[in-house]
């Protein structure tokens, strides 16, 4: 049972990280209809930015854990605001100047980009294993115990689980809030459903699509910085596997659907979690696209999707 | 009864619902050899969604679609898969949008339509690739009946050009084109005349007139330019809500007055004016 | 200024700007580079003692952003048309530049010839040949030149290539070889994306079936390489089969989805499979390929037989004709299964499926010989690939191989068997001429991908040449040509 319930918490932890990733993998989907490839490498140049903005901060052993805990809000917005002007840039660069034209052209651009940031931050940063200074880690690892086990086994919630589900549920919380109840979300729906038909009605089109790229990555540095935090160690690979990851979970929870985002995220996370735990670690992102493969052959529009119908 | 005399389509309790809607309600109707029939109604009204339950784009809810040959074989169409009713019940169609292969040359969208005679002239692609002359003699063959059909057309000419480069009169006549050439016992057109001008509507008339019933050809249409179809029909269904509410000779169609009552009903009145006086709206 | 910028950064046929307002915006791309610059590329986290440190570099983010702020500048003066006689004098430079390359006879002549030309210019080879040996390959070289046609160009530089002056064991394993192994790899991914129109994201798995079923087969069986590489395909083509079957009524992005979801899936399995595969150690001493049984060693081998003296380069360039046969076997048959009714419906089908099915198409079947054929040549690659390392593991069949593949067929020009082969070349070639870089290489990739695809969305070599003519054959331009649906 303890062990149930940690399992539990670890992967709605991982999972409301997913979940951040897909939000920006659904967005782009939903306005512009293309994969972002290059969006899980956002990601981990927001998760590098992260651990650089630490680095500068320079906290120590002495330092309070409300100073660390404001530290990270203040590294949070700060990254946001960075990696949010690599996701306008890269729209700017790969995916604008071939708006309208082939189909596949930004799936290679994105792929492209994707190359070019990973390679980039190799070069910049070197292709080590970066760790977390451990003065910022332990003191997050630290938390509560929920459950007592007989066998000496607790299940606990660290306070960086709390920090990212809350920070999670907030960001959650206030784009939903963004996207059904203001002028910007107003234009982005418009967009999603007809460009031309928004154009025509003053919806100013690039600039929807650029600040829905600058709210995907902004999002995407909060789910970097979690993961670093989380884990304590990054390097400059984390952008692939998180992002397939968290592009499955996009799909899974119904490719345009933000909160079938946020779900599909929790649901990958979770099944990740406890198929590690219970079954093995080997072949667990083997189940996570078994499921994938399995829920788009048989419910192809995702859990909270629209289906598509088909016209003649 | 011979087989010849039977009706190439019977239509009997057809019933098609998306979710909640009930687009066709129990229709029941047939289609004679050799003849034009036409299906008629207000926007809305069902045509297309029974279009597509006779093509195999649709499994219908209920009912009975049955295609039957000049040799008395007979295909129950509802349960087909969609590429058998093309290549075995042989029931061809056209689209109210056009789908032509745009990047493909006009002969290329020809050839596509005689694929499974060519496919198995090939011997399923193996006696094609090590080059055995009976596929290159197939091909040959085909070759003649598209250009066949391109001279019906008055296309010949532009054969080697790309279909998206015609202009939209010409893409609509190449999609008939490519339809006969599937060697139909039914052809289905949708709108057929839809965005053409007078001179190519009429056209049109004659290109039909002059298909029905060469080789036993019948025609099922919807159309919506009423001249077309009080000119060329032998026969017509009138649809509304999903039912059948009148059917007849144009004459009798004319003046009945269920038929009038659902197009004034409409907004569209200049459409009703057109079916009461056979005139071209 | 952001409405300035806005404006020359549209496309070229924008007005023509002012000098100041070309500054302003080159200016507002300098901050944004400094920004991107900002903290990422600015400090280098570096391991110290206890934990993490940093250090600056002011001074090469400073360059990079004058570099950013200069080269915008450029653009802006040489992009949209700058009013007065600057503007005039970069115009007429700019037409003639475009003039001199149109009468040199397209920049695939171009390519051909500097290709020719640095091979010539770059030293003696290492083999000696006969006269007439020479000679002989040199004549699909003077054909291409003569009909003008790069296809002809190509196959003779390929000929040519082992004997060329320059072509060192190096050049030839590394740079022959390799290119040529993902140009079958483009031509056979071609047929599925390419024709068929199916965005097939995961095609490494079938190239690691190839690779696997070889390395097992002539391990566990002993059998040659010859008998091993048909079955490679005929396995590789199975698995199409198999895998194809339950995705392909998924359209667009959703089979793409899917695809990379089982080129995943096959390498963890890879990854984890240990008794079989040998797990992430792979699978070592692979038999090499004989010549009808000669094998290629020092005594009693294919020197003695034909009284030469016996050198490894004999082996590479032996490798080199087999992979150069392969993809030739690749294109013959691709070409010819174009002029098939197999081959027009899978064209058909990425045009319009829904027209295929009212004219009587399977789309089912289809679809999954598209899938299968290209699975095929993926796993007869695969064979190959193993056979000359000696050597697999899982590593060499990531996400990343699907991906270049992908991108070669997609920057040559969907369906161009021509612009697939130059893709390969320029993209699998030139990031090879930049291996002493080391890792600015895959950047300099992503780089060129990009840019590649922002000059030609559709790629190099756009449209397409009908299958069949009743008079004459007529390009087809590319804005009509669609791209499918999967």
């Amino acid at each position: 049972m303890e062990y149930f319930v940690q399992q539990l918490i670890n992967g709605l932890t991982l999972g409301s990280i997913y979940g951040l990733i897909a939000i920006g993998y659904t967005m782009v989907y939903g306005i512009i209809g293309m994969i972002n490839f290059a969006h899980g490498d956002v990601f981990m140049v927001g998760s590098f930015i992260g651990l650089l903005l630490f680095l500068m901060i320079g906290l120590t052993a002495a330092t309070p854990l409300v100073v660390i805990i404001l530290a990270l809000i203040g590294v949070l917005i700060v990254a946001m605001a960075l990696t949010a002007v690599w996701g306008w840039t890269i729209e700017r660069l790969a995916y604008r100047p071939l708006r309208g034209s082939f189909r596949l052209a930004p799936l290679i651009t994105a792929i492209g980009m994707s190359i070019v940031l990973t390679n980039l931050v190799q070069i910049a940063q070197g292709a080590r294993v970066k760790n977390l200074p451990p003065d910022i880690k332990d003191r997050l690892a630290g938390g509560f115990t929920v459950l007592r086990g007989a066998d000496g086994f607790d299940a606990v919630v660290s306070y960086r689980q709390l920090v990212i589900v809350g920070v999670t549920v907030t960001l959650m919380a206030f784009f939903t809030w963004l996207i059904t109840s203001t002028s910007l979300g107003r234009a982005q729906r418009a967009c999603e459903q007809d460009r031309t038909m928004a154009a025509l009605t003053g919806v100013d089109v690039d600039r929807t699509i650029s600040i829905t790229f600058v709210i995907g990555a902004a999002l995407a540095a909060v789910a970097g910085v979690m993961f670093l935090v989380y884990y304590g160690a990054i390097d400059f690979y984390i952008g692939f596997v998180a992002g397939i990851k968290a592009f499955t979970a996009a799909v899974l929870g119904g490719i345009g659907s933000l909160p079938g985002a946020m779900l599909g995220g929790l649901l990958i996370g979770l099944i990740e979690v406890f198929w590690a735990g219970y079954v093995g670690s080997e072949y667990k992102d083997v189940a996570a696209f078994s499921i994938l493969a399995l829920v788009l052959i048989f419910r192809p529009e995702g859990l909270l999707g629209r289906p598509e119908i088909e016209k003649v | 009864m011979t087989a010849g005399s039977r009706p190439i389509l019977e239509v009997d309790g057809l019933g098609m619902r998306f979710g909640g809607l009930v687009a066709v309600d129990g229709l029941a109707f047939s289609a004679q050899r050799g003849q034009i029939t036409a299906l008629i109604g207000p926007n809305g009204a069902g045509k297309t969604t029974v279009f597509n339950c006779v093509t195999g784009f649709y499994r219908p809810t209920s009912g009975r679609i049955t295609v039957q040959h000049d040799d008395g074989r007979s295909f129950a169409l509802q349960s087909m898969p969609g590429h058998r009713i093309c290549h075995q019940a042989k029931v061809a169609r056209t689209f109210q949008n056009i789908r032509l292969f745009a990047g493909m040359s006009l002969l290329e969208n020809l050839l596509v339509a005689q694929h499974n005679k060519l496919m198995r002239a090939s011997l399923f692609t193996v006696g094609g690739l090590i080059g055995l002359p009976g596929f290159a003699a197939a091909e040959r063959a085909a070759v003649e009946i598209a250009k066949h059909w391109l001279e019906r057309v008055g296309l010949v000419d532009r054969a080697d050009d790309a279909a998206g480069d015609l202009p939209y009169g010409d893409q609509r006549r190449l999609e008939i084109a490519r339809a006969m050439c599937t060697g139909p016992a039914l052809l289905c057109l949708d709108e057929p005349a839809a965005g053409l001008n007078p001179r190519e509507s009429r056209e049109l008339n004659q290109l039909l007139l002059s298909m029905r019933g060469e080789n036993g050809l019948s025609i099922l249409l919807i159309e919506h330019d009423m001249g077309v179809v009080m000119e060329i029909s032998d026969h017509i269904v009138v649809l509304d809500y999903g039912k059948k509410i009148a059917e007849g000779t144009p004459a009798q169609i004319r003046n009945d007055p269920a038929v009038i009552a659902a197009y004034l009903g409409v907004e569209d009145e200049e459409t009703a004016i057109a079916v009461t006086t056979g005139a071209r709206p | 200024m952001a409405k300035a910028a806005t404006a020359t950064m549209q496309a070229g046929d924008s007005e023509p700007t002012s000098l100041g307002a070309a500054l302003a915006d080159a200016a507002t791309a300098a901050v944004i580079a400094l920004l991107l610059a900002m903290p990422i590329l600015a400090y280098r986290s570096v391991e110290q003692a206890v934990s993490l440190g940093m250090e600056a570099r002011w001074g090469a983010i400073a360059i990079g952003v004058a570099a950013v702020f200069a080269g915008r500048l450029a653009i802006n003066l040489l992009g949209p048309r700058l009013s007065g006689p600057v503007g005039e004098l970069f115009a007429a430079l700019k037409s003639a530049i475009v003039r001199v390359f149109h009468a040199i006879g397209g920049w695939r002549t171009v390519l051909g010839m500097l290709l020719m030309l640095a091979m010539a210019a770059s030293g003696a080879g290492k083999l000696s040949t006969p006269r007439w040996f020479d000679l002989l390959l040199i004549v699909p070289l003077a054909i291409g030149v003569w009909r003008r046609s790069p296809a002809w160009l190509f196959l003779g530089l390929a000929l040519f290539f082992p004997f060329a002056p320059g072509a060192s064991r190096y050049w030839i394993e590394n740079f022959g070889i390799l290119v040529l192994i993902y140009v079958m790899l483009g031509w056979g991914l071609n047929v599925v994306v390419g024709l068929a129109g199916l965005l097939d994201l995961g095609y490494v798995a079938f190239y690691a079936v190839g690779a696997y079923s070889y390395a097992l087969l002539a391990q566990t069986f002993g059998l040659s390489f010859w008998i091993c590489l048909p079955l490679a395909g005929i396995l590789a083509a199975l698995w199409g089969v198999l895998l194809g079957f339950p995705v392909l009524r998924l359209r667009g992005d959703y089979l793409a989805i899917v695809t990379l979801a089982f080129g995943e899936i096959i390498r963890v399995v890879l990854i984890n499979w240990q008794s079989l595969t040998g797990g992430p150690n792979g699978i070592s001493g692979i038999p090499r390929p004989t010549l009808f049984g000669l094998e290629f060693k020092a005594d009693g081998g294919f020197a003695d037989y034909f009284g030469l003296e016996h050198t490894s380069l004999h082996r590479i360039i032996f490798l080199y004709y087999i992979i150069l046969v392969l993809a030739l076997v690749t294109n013959w048959v691709t070409v010819r299964l174009r002029r098939l009714p197999v081959g027009r419906a899978w064209e058909a089908m990425r045009e319009d499926e829904i027209a295929c099915r009212s004219l009587g198409i399977n789309i089912t079947n289809t679809k999954l010989t598209a899938f299968s054929i290209g699975a095929m040549f993926g796993g007869f690659a695969g064979a190959f690939f193993a056979t000359k390392q000696g050597f697999i593991s899982p590593e060499s069949f990531t996400f990343w191989e699907s991906a270049i593949i992908l991108a070669i067929v997609v920057l040559g020009g969907m369906g161009s068997q021509v612009g697939v082969a130059v893709a390969a070349l320029v993209m699998i070639g030139g990031t090879e001429l930049f291996r002493e870089l080391e890792i600015y290489r895959m950047l300099v990739f992503g780089v060129a991908m990009v840019a590649v695809m922002v000059w030609r969305p559709r790629g190099v070599v756009s449209g397409r040449v009908p299958t069949i003519a009743l008079k004459e054959t007529r390009r087809i331009g590319g804005d009509l040509v669609k791209e499918g649906h999967g």
